[in-house]
């Protein structure tokens, strides 16, 4: 088989993959504790990595642009800059990236173990529906923390924006609310936080695959996850740049 | 005549290129235990699988108390499943549950037990394979042969007709060899459970099994009693039995 068809195929059974996953979500039976469970997984044992990648970002970015903006001598819309940068564009990208490395990663892996250990065909034998157990609760867990991530994350970067501003030129922090703040509409935070509800989904519909369909033994658990950050990663990008355009020509630039 | 608990007939399967099983018929009456023994790679595992609909034959027809498995799907596949117990390989326990876990996790989705009568339940099972006191360690805290007997229990959890074991004894001691291998043997006398086992391990064999199947290259070379089989002069027999 060569390397097109390959692609073809892997697409075509991730496509197959999603529309089960629409198809089974409302139907019974409901997995609410593992979904909690699951939730919790991916939201607080994610929020270490989300605040210290929030935290920089807000820190780099305000440290690098305060000297551009300088010799522009447009220093005091460092506020507003930041904030559209960031809950625009920053943080829900590199939020949905490093989580793509955490979960897309892990899932793959966990799922891909339980393949090989022959504990999805135990599900399986116990009529106890794996499909739903195992992989509409970790999709549902990432298409609901993602975005609650991002806000974290959103939060974060512009608290450690601040602190930077504040540590270089003493900047109040009110007036730096206010200019991040008025530069922001309403539609922006929506749209650029719900966008991740999308990429959650990329990222766990590709995990869930990659482990789902493992054949063989370890190494192939490797290969899964490593390919579960990959394609997850690729299609968080490219789903942004599609979804850019839209809210474009939805909302306007 | 009674008809019996398990047909296989004439079912073929190939992976890609490659054929693992070419027209294997075997049947199981009820209340009996067959020992499939072959050697690695013969297509024992893959054969055990179609019993309980994990995989298909691409033809053939697989028949379990009546019913032709291969040709049902949804609620009607799992209401036969329900009336299987599959003892995987390795246990495929859940490794993220506790033994109690693992067990309760069947017996809460598939019976209307309050959770003082599930736990009470449980306690009886993992004192039924002799194990009391590991109900709230992980499976990764078992040894080998207590991860079977546990497996042996979630198997049995919820008195299946029917037992397939793959494998239940590799990789365990002899002491833990014959303890799993009693542990069949008493669902049988107890329960009238039906058994098959995919095996290699004689000693196993010698203690369950009622018949054996012997595969070579996907084709049943033999069938018939163990010393029947190990009397043979066939040469693959021969080389397997020593």
């Amino acid at each position: 088989m060569n390397g097109f068809t390959k692609i073809i195929e892997e697409v075509g059974g991730i496509a197959t993959f999603s529309i089960k996953v629409f198809t089974q979500l409302f139907q019974r039976p409901f997995e609410f504790r593992e979904l909690l469970r699951q939730m919790d997984e991916t939201g607080s044992k994610s929020l270490i990595l989300v605040l210290v990648t929030g935290c920089s970002i807000g820190i780099v970015l305000s440290m690098q642009s305060r000297g551009t903006l300088a010799r522009f001598g447009a220093e005091a819309v460092l506020p507003s800059m930041l904030a559209l940068s960031i809950v625009k564009e920053i943080g829900p990208v590199i939020t949905s990236l490093v989580l793509a490395g955490r979960l897309g990663a892990g899932i793959a892996a966990e799922l891909g173990s339980m393949r090989v250990t022959e504990q999805i065909d135990a599900l399986e034998v116990s009529a106890l529906q794996p499909f739903k157990y195992i992989v509409i609760t970790r999709v549902l867990a990432c298409v609901v923390m993602f975005p609650l991530l991002t806000i974290v994350c959103d939060i974060i970067a512009l608290l450690g924006g601040y602190i930077e501003a504040l540590l270089s030129s003493n900047l109040d922090y009110r007036l730096f609310i206010d200019k991040a703040f008025s530069s922001l509409r309403l539609s922006d935070v929506l749209f650029s936080t719900g966008k991740t509800c999308v990429f959650g989904f990329l990222v766990s519909i590709v995990g869930c695959y990659s482990g789902y369909h493992v054949k063989g033994g370890t190494r192939e658990v490797g290969q899964a996850a490593m390919r579960a950050v990959v394609i997850g990663s690729l299609l968080v990008l490219l789903a942004d740049v599609l979804m850019v355009r839209l809210s474009l020509i939805l909302f306007g630039s | 005549m009674p008809q019996p608990e398990i047909v296989i007939s004439d079912i073929y399967k190939a992976f890609g290129d490659r054929e693992v099983l070419k027209g294997i018929s075997v049947n199981v009456e009820r209340g009996s235990t067959l020992a499939v023994m072959g050697g690695s790679g013969s297509g024992k595992s893959v054969l055990l699988k179609h019993l309980v609909g994990l995989m298909l034959p691409d033809s053939g027809e697989v028949w379990v108390q009546g019913q032709r498995i291969d040709e049902l799907s949804g609620k009607d596949l799992n209401a036969s499943r329900l009336r299987i117990g599959y003892l995987f390989q390795g246990g495929a326990l859940f490794d993220s549950l506790t033994v109690a876990e693992n067990l309760d996790f069947v017996l809460r989705r598939h019976t209307t037990m309050n959770p003082v009568e599930r736990r009470e339940y449980i306690q009886n099972v993992i004192a039924w394979v002799n194990l009391p006191d590991v109900a709230n360690q992980y499976p990764a805290e078992l040894s080998g042969g207590q991860k079977k007997r546990i497996a042996l229990a979630r198997a049995i959890i919820l008195n299946p007709d029917i037992l397939l074991c793959d494998e239940p004894t590799t990789g365990l001691d002899p002491i833990s060899v014959r303890t799993v291998s009693h542990l069949i043997m008493r669902l049988k006398a107890e329960r009238g459970i039906t058994s098959v086992a995919i095996t290699h391990d004689l000693l196993c064999a010698e203690i369950i099994a009622d018949n054996v199947a012997f595969i070579f290259e996907g084709k049943i070379l033999q069938q018939g009693q163990l010393t029947e089989l190990r009397s043979s002069e066939h040469p693959q027999l021969r080389d397997f039995f020593g």
